[in-house]
């Protein structure tokens, strides 16, 4: 691909997991054929994920007088109207661009530093990413720097480590720095997990080579000579990306035997991962790159010390990686601008769940919650109360609708009883229950135990068979107190950071909904709605008015009922699905406690 | 951690202030200081694991619970181990268990499981929480030990020590979550699985989850070694009701520390209550052999053999029995029968080894120890298939190797050791010296040679250095068949990464230049400095439990007890004083020339104490007719081997388990071996078998009355033994040379110099073997052993669960071989040499090379060495059993 003409039109077209799933290769393809026809000296080109995934497959057309427009979920079939009206006569299809004011609003609050090129350049172009100062840190810090003033730099930024432990990175680098030893290897943890978390994907997926670059530094810094890249087999689009770039920057001649004329060397592998949550954590991550069993050890010796193979090595997760180049090139001073004291710099989150514009943000630490949710996020899809969010992934926690103030640093959303995570941040509205999303989320994590402690094993599995008792409508007296001590002891009793937090989401649901919990347990009652055992539909006569669409549907045949005449649900066959509801054009389906309705 | 108690470090445990060495967990401050913390997963031999938190403690300052197995202790650290907030952790973790666990797990069993000892400490007797629901079937399929999951708490200490100590990682733990659970690769039976049987699992499982068959509790226990190899492993024989009932590792044996292969822990209580052990003499009467009294059998062996003169007689004692009877054997064919024809096995083993090593520097014996192994930097393992035929020193191996040393593996064949080596080096059968030389060449031209240590503690290395001439690695390459490149590889292997050790076993001295093979090794570790030092050396691995011992105490046609020369004068007339006799002044023939002997009618009549040439010689069918028309055979077995059967007398000996005595296993280690049952039937020791022929020929000197005694005199008249005594051995092992009472024994050798003061450098040539392929024997023929079996099978065939594993001959031959002679896998197939044939099945895999097939000589219905050359080494008179000609036809 080669740089945009200064004046053609250009477009670029999201191709990252998000935009392809939505099917812009189709639009990809068909912007190609139809601009090959037409020679209008329009540059067409691949990028990748800009962060507003809601809006999928999205293409952004920037006119010759550098003019932005974004149109929104652009199908093949709508890309003539978008053409013939918007390039070549100069007027915005308005109906299908993104409106202004929404873009304004998502980028109002951001502060691009690791997504800083993410759908802006070609992902697979090495020219591209040299054109936007790429590793152009390396050269500095190789020329110009010893490793011990890369460190300091890095220390003095206050980057911690965005993996989720927080750790300060530079710190960490220093350890693996003075551990003596010819060999030391550098990782990258790519072994992205959590449900509904995207932030390494579409950061490997859209930049590669700023985590390349970070690698390098990192490498230089700590001395050591190898790297590699732990990235999970799951992300096909990722690994092609990684390998074109780590080929390309080898051809550049930034990786390999002493890089730009200075005496180090480096290289870097990519190793894929089978898709164990465990082994994101970072003892199990090297245990799998050994060709092992993913599973935490003890610790000491910390990997500074005895990592790979026995070799001092030092691991950082994608998104510190990507914020390295960056933070050389600037300095810390600037960097360390962003953020609160104690939690510097910027934070990608994927929101999810139920929000409007769901998608990737870089935020400056220090922003609230609320300032997330609704001034970037839009507020809920369903235009219903916020109830909570959930973050850190699912061993984070789960904070109240009544703590949107609080700002998101590392301390302050520990003290909520959740963690920072990786970035993962999920919304809920009244339509979500608790002890279902706590059920979930530790559903998730028993499955993913590797099975070593005791307690992660199988006591949460024990709380997992509570929870589901409890939403089954079996809930019993002392159900929630034993809970919390099942709770307390896998937090107390497990080796590993998966373990110690795994019952976030169960914790922090018994802090802020132990009513919902008591609901459950003592009056049978789901106020969300969503626990089948706890709930009844049925019709409300008077509004009925005997279509029959409802019975037509109903996968059970539960529904019965005359022609024009009210129709009646049989509760002992309903199976809760509610599908009558979603297909009842008068709203005479109603959806109560089992009591209530009863 | 033995090593880490240099700096002491001071720590306060329940109010009690204690010592520690820096490196040291609380639990094992702890341990030292008498204090106990429950335990599930923590095991003393395995490294820190800290999964079940059953010892979690209370530090003071520290804010969590800490797993005591992993927290490294800390000066001025206060730790408490019996808070109620520990205790209610630990309640909670046990129910948890026992929660996933049959409802029985916590019901009483003799002895009870660690896990009961664990609930019955914390007063936990059942669980509040629900159980669980799935039953797994139990995996029975290994004859000697069966594996109920469900009983299992995945503390992995079965999956620990068969990675950690062993080396095998046959297990791992699989899937996750609540469905995690110890499985063999792709999750089916043990018996399909990479396993080698060794049980070691069993040994480590807190649950009974992994639980030996046939078990039955002993009343009480013995501790002795091990009858198989010469590894020497220490056991505890179980006895219940004058049965051997249960064998155990000794942990306080300093060679095996506990651990045991497959045939030392399931293979050995079966034999020696073998139906068909001997249990009367017999005598051959009317062509058939019969129940007869000792009296009878007695006074016929003494008349007999007091009728032929000394030259007609061979004795042949056994590697098998102890010091104590070696040495009363030898004593009788001297002082007796005044002949010097003695010999033993070690003639078909190690006798290059002896002669190559003595002449190169001073003695022959391993020059380092076992222990040792695990701590090289590099471990050269030429032509020994160390995994098979000596387990527990492959575990040391494999344990060197997972602490990063660098191992070359050097064999014909693609042994299970090739899995954990760095470099495999597949020499064409028999091109040893050509190997060894190109390296030393290599070594020599790169500069890697010790030259202050050669220049120091050596000779003839100038010439030596010429003989190396003919050796370039192109010339080398054309006659090993192994790439010059590997060959320089191995060479800077083997000279950079000192310690550097060699280990090396049959495939190395079973050729007609078994000598120069030696020699050569020799050469490799002087001209490198690698000998003398720990974790160095020369370490031939002896085959039988007590071969080495049986040279020590003079199973040898040219040697007196201690090496010590019959040609010297000197030497003798000591000998013959300390006898009271005069004696033959010529060396005595070597088993083989007694066979060439037999052959020539000039042996009439032999002695042959637990040994089985009618399976073990080279060119059989000549052996047997040797055999059988001697004019008088005796024969001193424990079962009726297929050389008993053509005896004329029967002489039934007491098993290992059933006297006193030593073995000396191949580190040079003297260890005691204690009567643990009384004598099976009427069988009674080879000791006092022996002695009795003795006395009823009217000899002096054969009125011992126990092995004690025979110890005193070896020790008066063997000056390597002269400090050992069976008091002192009560306390321990002992190492020789061990001169003086007071002498603590000798680990290794050459130290600060050479036994025979400077180290010979050997110039070698290289020989081929004595017999290649042609048109009409096509293929090389080596042989070998299994894990499975032991030698001739005589005691391995008699344990039904190792013929499972191996019940018949296998002729190992490469898919290309076998498909040119259009034969499948498991085909039984002729194999022919010029000799004879035999009738085997085939085994078709890659693990002999193209041209070369492989058999065992265990099965008498497939007797090997039918086949095999008895082409001879000049030197130590080793027939060349590793290679001959044969050809294969489907039968």
């Amino acid at each position: 691909m080669s740089s945009p003409r200064d004046e053609g039109w250009l477009i670029r077209v999201g191709l990252a997991s998000c935009g392809i799933a939505a099917g812009a290769k189709e639009v990809y393809n068909a912007l190609s054929a139809r601009l090959g026809d037409k020679g209008l000296g329009v540059t067409l080109k691949k990028t990748g994920c800009i962060g507003m995934c809601y809006n999928e497959p999205l293409i952004e057309v920037v006119s010759p007088r550098k003019e932005r427009t974004f149109y929104k979920q652009v199908t093949p079939d709508k890309i003539n109207r978008i053409i013939s009206e918007h390039l070549i006569q100069g007027k915005l299809v308005t109906e299908w661009a993104v409106p202004d004011e929404e873009i304004n609003r998502l980028l109002a609050k951001q502060q691009r530093i690791v997504l800083r090129n993410c759908g802006i350049i070609d992902p697979e172009s090495i020219d591209d990413y040299l054109a936007v100062d790429g590793y152009k840190a390396l050269k500095k810090a190789l020329s110009t720097m010893s490793p011990d003033e890369v460190i300091g730099e890095v220390t003095k930024s206050g980057l911690r480590g965005r993996g989720g432990a927080g750790f300060p990175t530079g710190v960490k680098w220093g350890f693996a720095r003075k551990s003596s030893g010819e060999l030391k290897y550098l990782i990258c943890n790519a072994d992205e997990g959590d449900p509904g978390a995207f932030m390494d994907r579409s950061v490997l997926e859209s930049d590669p080579h700023s985590v390349i670059e970070g690698m390098l530094i990192a490498g230089y810094a700590i001395g050591a000579s190898q790297g590699y890249i732990y990235v999970r087999a799951e992300y096909p689009l990722a690994i092609n990306r990684l390998e074109l770039a780590l080929a390309d920057a080898k051809k550049a001649g930034f990786i390999g035997e002493t890089i730009l004329d200075s005496n180090f060397s480096f290289d870097i592998k990519i190793r894929q991962g089978a898709g164990a949550f465990v082994c994101g954590e970072e003892t199990a991550l090297l245990m799998s790159l050994e060709g092992r069993r993913g599973m935490p050890r003890v610790r000491p010796p910390f990997p500074a010390q005895s990592g790979l193979w026995g070799k001092p090595t030092n691991i950082n997760n994608v998104e510190t990686l990507a914020n390295i180049a960056w933070i050389i090139l600037h300095g810390a001073s600037v960097y360390s601008k962003y953020g609160t004291e104690k939690s510097r710099g910027t934070k990608v989150f994927a929101l999810a769940g139920k929000i409007v514009h769901g998608g990737l943000i870089e935020v400056p630490m220090g922003i609230t919650l609320r300032e997330i949710v609704f001034d970037i996020g839009g507020g809920t899809s369903s235009g219903l109360e916020l109830k909570a969010i959930q973050i850190g992934g699912p061993s984070g926690g789960i904070i109240p609708a009544s703590l949107m103030d609080t700002p998101v640093d590392y301390d302050s959303l520990t003290q909520t009883g959740a963690i920072m995570g990786s970035g993962g941040l999920i919304v809920m509205d009244e339509t979500s229950c608790m002890i279902d999303i706590a059920r979930f989320f530790l559903n998730f994590i028993q499955k993913e135990s590797c099975g070593k402690c005791p307690f992660c094993r199988i006591g949460t599995r024990r709380m997992l068979e509570i929870l589901e008792r409890i939403t089954e409508g079996n809930g019993k007296k002392g159900d929630i107190e034993l809970l919390a001590e099942l709770a307390q002891n896998v937090k107390r009793a497990s080796l590993c950071g998966l373990g110690q937090t795994a019952p976030n989401p169960v914790l922090t649901t018994i802090r802020y909904f132990r009513n919902e919990y008591e609901e459950h347990i003592y009056q049978k009652k789901c106020r969300a709605k969503k626990c089948h055992a706890l709930i009844n539909y049925t019709i409300i006569p008077e509004k009925c008015t005997g279509c029959g669409v409802c019975a037509k549907y109903c996968p059970v045949e539960a529904i019965s009922g005359e022609k024009k005449q009210p129709h009646l649900i049989d509760s002992n066959r309903c199976i809760r699905c509610g599908l009558c509801m979603k297909v009842c054009r008068f709203d005479a389906v109603s959806v109560g406690s089992r009591e209530e309705n009863a | 951690m033995d090593e880490a108690s240099e700096k002491r470090i001071s720590l306060i445990i329940n109010r009690q202030r204690v010592g520690a060495g820096e490196g040291m967990t609380i639990l094992e401050a702890a341990q030292a200081a008498g204090i106990y913390i429950p335990t599930l997963c923590a095991d003393p031999d395995l490294k820190p694991y800290g999964a079940c938190h059953m010892c979690v403690v209370e530090v003071e300052g520290r804010g969590a619970l800490l797993t005591a197995c992993t927290t490294p202790v800390a000066e001025g650290m206060v730790v408490h181990t019996e808070t109620a907030a520990v205790n209610r952790l630990r309640r909670a973790i046990l129910e948890l268990l026992i929660a996933d666990c049959p409802a029985d797990i916590l019901a009483p069993s003799e002895p009870p499981t660690e896990l009961q000892k664990v609930a019955h400490y914390l007063g936990v007797t059942k669980t509040h929480l629900r159980k669980a629901t799935q039953v797994l079937p139990i995996d029975t399929s290994n004859p000697f030990f069966e594996f109920d999951r469900n009983k299992c708490i995945l503390c992995a200490r079965c999956v620990r020590a068969c990675d950690e100590l062993i080396g095998i990682r046959a297990i791992e733990l699989a899937y996750r979550g609540q469905y995690t659970r110890v499985a063999t690769f792709g999750d089916g039976l043990l018996m399909d699985s990479t396993c080698q049987s060794c049980g070691e699992c069993v040994t480590h499982c807190p649950t009974g989850a992994l639980s030996h068959k046939n078990v039955e509790l002993p009343e009480r226990e013995v501790a002795t070694i091990c009858p198989y190899c010469g590894v020497g492993c220490g056991v505890y024989l179980g006895i219940r009701n004058e049965r051997v009932v249960s064998v155990r590792g000794d942990r306080n044996n300093p060679s095996s520390r506990g651990q045991l292969c497959v045939k030392g822990r399931y293979g050995i209580d079966e034999f020696i209550h073998h139906p068909e052990r001997l249990t009367t003499p017999l005598i051959r009467r009317k062509g058939q052999l019969s129940q007869a009294t000792w009296d009878e059998a007695l006074d016929l062996v003494a008349t007999r053999l007091a009728s032929y003169h000394q030259d007609e007689i061979g004795i042949i004692s056994s590697a098998k029995c102890t010091n104590e009877d070696n040495y009363v054997v030898q004593k009788f064919a001297r002082v007796a029968l005044g002949t010097n024809n003695i010999d033993c096995c070690a003639r078909l083993c190690h006798a290059p080894t002896v002669a190559g090593l003595t002449q190169s520097l001073g003695s022959g014996a391993m020059t380092n120890s076992i222990g040792e192994i695990a701590n090289a930097r590099c471990i050269l393992a030429i032509g020994t298939n160390t995994t098979s035929n000596h387990p527990v020193i492959s575990f040391k191996i494999k344990q060197a190797v997972n602490q990063g040393a660098k191992l070359i593996v050097a064999n014909p064949r693609r042994i299970h050791l090739c899995h954990y080596a760095d470099l495999y080096l597949r020499l064409k059968p028999g091109t040893d010296v050509a190997l060894l030389m190109g390296m030393m060449r290599v070594i020599v031209n790169q500069g890697w040679l010790d030259t202050a240590f050669i220049e120091e503690h050596t000779e003839n290395f100038a010439a030596f250095r010429r003989s190396l001439a003919s050796f370039d690695l192109d010339t080398v390459e054309k006659i090993t068949g192994v790439a010059g490149e590997k060959i320089a590889e191995a060479a800077r292997i083997y000279a950079t990464h000192k310690p550097s050790t060699i280990l090396y076993a049959m495939g190395i001295t079973q050729h007609s230049h078994g000598t120069d093979n030696v020699m050569a090794i020799a050469n490799l570790a002087m001209v490198t400095g690698n000998i003398g030092k720990p974790s160095t050396g020369i370490n031939p691995l002896r085959g039988q439990n007590n071969v080495q011992g049986a040279g020590d105490v003079g199973v040898m046609p040219d040697a007196y007890p201690g090496y010590q020369s019959v040609t010297d004068p000197e030497v003798r007339q000591k000998f013959e004083a300390a006898w009271g006799t005069p004696l033959p002044a010529k060396p005595g023939l070597t088993l083989i020339d007694m066979f060439i002997a037999g052959r020539q009618q000039k042996l009439k009549a032999m002695y042959l104490v637990g040994e089985n040439p009618a399976l073990s010689e080279p060119n059989l069918k000549c052996a047997r007719g040797v055999l059988s028309n001697l004019d008088f055979l005796v024969v001193q077995d424990i079962f009726l081997s297929e050389t008993a059967r053509l005896a004329d007398v029967v002489l039934p000996a007491a098993s290992f388990a059933e006297q006193d005595g030593t073995f000396t296993n191949t580190e040079r280690r003297v260890q005691r071996v204690r009567q643990a049952i009384a004598p099976i039937g009427d069988s009674r020791p080879d000791w006092w078998i022996t002695c009795q022929l003795g006395q009823r020929m009217g000899k002096h000197g054969f009125d011992f009355e126990c092995p004690a005694q025979i110890m005193d005199e070896i020790t008066q008249l063997v000056p390597i033994y002269g400090g050992i005594s069976y008091q002192r051995l009560e306390g321990g092992s002992l190492q020789w040379p061990c001169p003086t009472p007071e002498h603590p024994g000798t680990p290794i050798l050459h130290t600060p110099q050479f036994i025979r003061g400077k180290g010979r450098f050997t110039p070698l040539e290289y020989k081929p073997p004595a017999e290649l392929p042609d048109s009409n024997y096509p293929l090389i023929l080596t042989t070998g052993r299994s894990l499975y079996q032991w030698h001739t099978g005589t005691v391995s065939r008699k344990v039904a669960g190792l013929n499972i594993f191996r019940q018949e001959a296998l002729v190992d031959i490469h898919p290309d071989d076998a498909q040119t002679l259009g034969i499948g896998d498991g085909e039984m197939v002729r194999i022919i040499s010029r000799r004879g044939e035999v009738v085997a099945r085939t085994n078709v895999n890659d693990a002999s090379p193209v041209g070369t097939v492989f058999m065992t000589f265990h099965y008498a219905e497939s007797p090997t060495n039918i086949l095999t050359n008895p082409a001879f080494d000049p030197v130590s008179r080793i027939p060349e059993f590793k290679v001959c000609a044969v050809r294969i036809e489907r039968k």
